[in-house]
């Protein structure tokens, strides 16, 4: 090791050595990789706590509950009952918060910064400046999305989605006030550090590979993240002009998306405008979106897959590929969420075709993940049993997408109870997972300690047996005709009390299970800050794995990830077991042995 | 007050325990030399074992779901394109159930069975195209089959209304429907939501209705200001006004010259003669009533923010958009009392409900809705009179019934 460059590392830090520095104002990507995931999991208790609330209404429609007084007071909920403006409330931010600061930032947050640089052997982002704004911008619009769930008129009411004319009128519902103001602001803030955040990722991933690293060389992880990278910087500055539209019709007076409007008994003067503007503006991006939040974790199960099976992924130019076509095709599939909105049929039938094509590339991923299981040496880390997880939930909220698919099948179900479930399936639980392997596969890398195992499976099978309890009885819900965003079901008593009554079996069901699931994460949270402080020390390559990551010291110096020269590349990251070597791994920067082919 | 206490000790004791466990767990690993780093045979077998047990329970659960609640209340199609819906999503719900059977077993089992043994080398087998042509092909085969019988139905289900279909306007807003049958001409009267009152809640186009408006925007009233009284009180020296009122007063009297204008040009350009189409219009606010076997072309449109119009038993669903008509077309087969004997419920009714987030009261929105058969449904309209106060049946009842009647049996042959 070349004492010079040792040197060289060591006054870099010197100057980096204030509390402020390294730990608030960090420029590390692994720092704040280590903020991103915090932060999510943050935003992610206040997530889950949020869908237990109105998930108690919905098992328990009118009864008084201690806990919702306890935590929304008299104002929303009096008596313990909780109010129905409140309920909505509840929703969207639950939506909000999970979609946009749990999965989007901590997925793509977290893991594209601690591993880009890390797996493509460079010293830190492209940017650490640039990286360091992305966090705190992150932060900023996560406490004023917080924030407005304390105004006195509530916050954002209208759906995750906010569809206006809904969203654009205070007077349409007490959410649509303040409350949704705070909400624009909050995003436009968030889209702002994600862009710059992912502009960042793809400089990174382009420009600053090692020596020896080309792309068809790069492991799953960093395809997914640029990929992802991508699409996000391609999507979401159509969702910034969506929302400032939104905001000019809302404070200026211009009518984008309002016209011939009649509410709260006052004549407004907007015409010409078109709501359903606004939803191609948001799916636009909406659609692009579940794929930002998916692609980060199918990589990161690649990786772990592979790793675990002590096998090569199966098809890794295969899986490239798909990576590429789901990212391509989400850009023009994004009408299918309004196949009932009064678009012209026709164009409804172009959105069919284009959406059911997403599925081909979806399904090779799937097989080729089976294959790689084929005929592995299984090692089932709780990384592995979360990947397999999000194997298993991804096909099955994969398959339902395919009724969705059919414009005609979807006039039955769009906006009930199987939407519901087929989107948390397939993105919320198969992400979920993707993030839980990726923070149980690399927590050595990151704190230098490892995890418990067994408190790790006792986390893996409560989350997964709640997860399809919670979601396998609710696409029955959906299938019933129940639509989405009810306060209560009540209104089948009058035309269908049996149904209605089916319905609140499984609602009784569903809630009981979520439950469950929210303590089980207690599992995780005593896992993860109990090891950060008291686990045991982690050693080099705990699991045995070929990516640059892990020829970096256990405790990583500050800035430049190695202290001395940094690493050469020489083969692909998936070289286990293969026939010849000794050991059932060789890392990618062992050279290729005279004769020996590459992959 | 109990409650919360359980609550928290709960939470407490649960911490604990796990602390408890850990701490056992660490003084064992230390005892034993375990590493986490290194899964011990027994705890692999475990997780290999929990596979299948998993997905044994998962099938189980997932079979006493559909055999319990599969197709929850919502009984058999009760329109023509739902049943050839419904005939679609049992096809594709066949493939889907398959789909789902086959790759989480082969996941799970493949999990179990090559879960690490000692001795056993993992196999190398980084790609085959053949393979991989394989499982692309396949469900591009299925997906296309999918595709096209999808868009056939799709295509029948939109297609234009002809003239055979009767038309009928439901009118959406926070949080009621009101339907508008167009009467014995078959012609819905025109609207423009400019001419919204009290006494005009649908803004139904008429000479009286813009004229009303007019003068209500020009002059108003008591309790509703018009132009004339606006600019009264922004001249009158002897009323203080802040500078606020007074700015809320200006903004508020552009806004009413604007829509005084269009009216005005309204009412040039109306021709008196369609007040007719109005004046025959039936204004239904307690239900939607339905001839079976009749073709309906409904139409929908929204006073305020975005409706969706969900009626579960026709497998029908079209948003209601604000400033925009949206359409819908089908044919109710089975009377409220047919359903009510097919589906051995004798409180069963059919319903509009709302399906678009749409304020606190979504889920309250709700239409009744009810299917006749040719008797009931001519006396029923026997009840009912015109937008201008003249009974909805004129002429000869024989006839009318008649033609009910080989309505009703049209579907009756099929
Ligand atoms: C086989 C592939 C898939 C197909 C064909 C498919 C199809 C669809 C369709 C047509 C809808 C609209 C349904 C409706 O609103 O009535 C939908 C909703 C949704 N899908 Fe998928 N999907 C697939 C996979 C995915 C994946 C992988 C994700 C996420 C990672 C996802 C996330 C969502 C979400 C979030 C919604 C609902 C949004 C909302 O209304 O709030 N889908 N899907
Ligand atoms: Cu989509
Ligand atoms: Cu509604």
């Amino acid at each position: 090791m070349a004492a010079a460059a040792q040197e060289a590392i060591h006054e870099h830090d010197h100057h980096e050595e204030s509390f402020v520095s390294k730990y608030i104002f960090s420029y590390d990507h692994k720092m704040i990789g280590k903020q991103f995931l915090l932060a999510a999991i943050f935003m992610g208790v206040v997530g889950m706590m949020l869908s237990v609330f109105f998930r108690i209404q919905l098992a328990w429609p009118g009864e008084s509950s201690d806990l919702l007084n306890m935590f929304l007071g008299d104002r929303w909920a009096p008596e313990g009952i909780l109010n129905q403006d409140m309920y909505l409330g509840l929703v969207t931010i639950h939506g909000t918060i999970m979609v946009f600061f749990v999965l989007t930032g901590g997925l793509s947050g977290t893991f594209s910064n601690v591993l880009i640089p890390l797996q493509i052997g460079a010293r830190d982002m492209a940017s650490g400046f640039i990286n360091m704004m992305s966090f705190w911008l992150f932060c900023i619009s996560s406490i004023i999305m917080l924030a407005s769930l304390f105004v006195e008129s509530g916050p954002a009411m209208s759906g995750w989605t906010v569809y206006p004319p809904l969203s654009a009128l205070p007077q349409a519902v007490s959410g649509s006030g303040l409350g949704m103001t705070l909400w624009l602001i909050s995003l436009t803030i968030f889209i702002a550090s994600s862009l710059i955040g992912s502009l960042n990722y793809i400089a990174t991933i382009v420009n600053l590979r090692t020596k020896g690293l080309k792309m068809t060389r790069m492991p799953l992880t960093i395809w997914a993240f640029l990929i992802t990278a991508i699409v996000g910087v391609l999507s979401f500055p159509v969702l910034l002009s969506a929302a400032l539209l939104l905001f000019m019709d809302r404070v200026m007076g211009t009518s984008f998306f309002l016209s011939d409007i009649i509410v709260g008994g006052e004549m407004l003067d907007n015409v010409g405008g078109s709501p359903i503007l606004y939803q191609h503006l948001f799916w636009f991006l909406g659609h692009p979106e579940v794929y930002i939040v998916l692609l980060p974790a199918l990589g990161i199960s690649s990786e772990v897959i592979s790793t675990n099976s002590r096998k090569p992924i199966f098809g890794y130019r295969a899986m490239i590929g798909s990576l590429l076509a789901i990212g391509f095709l989400s850009f023009i599939v994004w009408a299918h969420h309004m196949f009932v909105s009064g678009m012209d049929p026709f164009l409804g039938s172009v959105f069919v075709f284009t959406t059911l094509l997403i599925a081909i590339p979806s399904a090779v991923k799937v097989f080729n993940y089976l294959t790689t299981l084929w005929k592995g040496s299984i090692v089932f880390t709780p990384a592995m049993l979360f990947a397999i997880g999000l194997v298993s939930t991804f096909i099955s909220g994969g398959v339902t997408g395919i009724i969705l698919a059919d414009s005609a099948l979807d006039i039955q179900v769009h906006d009930t109870y199987f939407v519901v479930a087929h989107f948390h399936v397939v993105m919320g639980l198969s992400a979920i997972f993707g993030m839980f392997a990726g923070v149980y596969h690399w927590f050595p890398k990151m704190y230098g300690k490892m995890m418990n195992n067994r408190l790790g499976y006792a986390h893996f099978w409560t989350t997964i047996v709640s997860g399809y309890g919670v979601f396998l009885p609710m696409h029955f819900v959906g299938l019933g005709g129940t639509p989405r965003r009810y306060y209560d079901n009540s209104i089948f008593d009058t035309f269908n009390p049996s149904a209605g009554e089916m319905v609140l079996d499984l609602n009784i069901i569903i809630t009981v299970f979520a439950i469950i699931g929210a303590f089980g994460q207690v599992f995780f949270f005593f896992n993860f800050f109990y090891s950060i402080f008291r686990g045991p020390k982690a050693p080099l390559n705990p699991w045995r794995s070929n990516t640059l990551e892990w020829t970096t010291p256990t405790i990583l110096p500050g800035h430049g990830n190695w202290p001395g020269a940094l690493p050469e590349v020489h083969r692909w990251p998936y070289d286990y077991s293969k026939p010849g070597a000794e050991e059932d791994f060789i890392p990618q920067t062992v050279p290729l042995q005279p004769g020996e082919e590459e992959h | 007050m109990g409650s919360k206490l359980i609550i928290i000790l709960v939470i407490i004791f649960g911490v604990l325990a796990i602390a408890q466990l850990v701490r056992v767990n660490e003084l064992t690993a230390k005892a034993t030399k375990r590493k986490e780093e290194e899964i011990p045979e027994s705890e692999n077998k475990f997780n290999a074992n929990m596979m299948l047990a998993f997905m044994i329970s998962l099938y189980a659960g997932f079979i006493w779901l559909m055999l319990k609640y599969g197709h929850v209340g919502l009984g058999p199609a009760a329109s023509v394109h739902g049943q050839e819906i419904d005939w679609l999503f049992n096809l594709n719900w066949i493939i889907v159930i398959a789909v789902f059977f086959l790759t989480n077993s082969l996941l799970f089992i493949f999990a179990w069975k090559y879960s690490r043994k000692p001795g056993v080398k993992a196999y190398y087998y980084a790609h085959d195209n053949k393979l991989e042509m394989v499982w692309t092909v396949i469900p591009a085969a299925v997906l296309s089959v999918i595709i096209i019988l999808g868009l056939r139905t799709w295509n029948e289900t939109t297609a234009r209304a002809g003239a055979e279909y009767e038309d009928i306007e439901i009118f959406a807003y926070q949080f009621a429907w009101t339907a508008r049958y167009s009467g014995m001409n078959n012609e819905l009267g025109k609207f423009d939501y400019k001419l919204t009152t009290a006494e005009n809640p649908y803004a139904i186009m008429t000479k009286a209705n813009i004229d009303r408006s007019l003068s209500l925007m020009k002059v108003g009233e008591p309790g509703q200001s018009g132009i004339k009284m606006i600019e009264d009180k922004l001249n009158d020296r002897s009323i203080m006004l802040s500078s606020k009122e007074r700015k809320a007063l200006e903004v508020d009297l552009g806004r009413k010259e604007r829509m005084s204008r269009m009216l005005s040009a309204m009412s040039i350009t109306y021709a008196d003669s369609l007040d007719e189409f109005a004046n025959d219009d039936v204004i239904l606010e307690d239900s939607l009533v339905l001839l079976k076997g009749q073709k309906y072309n409904l139409s929908f449109r929204s006073k305020d923010v975005i409706h969706s119009a969900y009626f579960p038993q026709f497998r029908m669903q079209m948003n209601t958009v604000p400033g925009m008509l949206t359409y819908f077309k089908f044919q109710p087969i089975y009377t409220t009392d047919e359903m009510k004997r097919m589906m051995d419920n004798s409180e069963f009714e059919y319903a509009l409900l709302c399906n678009k987030i749409c304020g606190g009261s979504h889920y309250r929105m709700k239409m009744s809705v009810k299917v006749l058969g040719p008797k009931e449904y001519l006396e029923w309209q026997k009840t009912k009179s015109t937008y201008d106060g003249t009974p909805w049946i004129e002429g000869d009842e024989s006839k009318l019934l008649e033609h009910y009647e080989s309505i009703a049996n049209r579907i009756e042959e099929n």
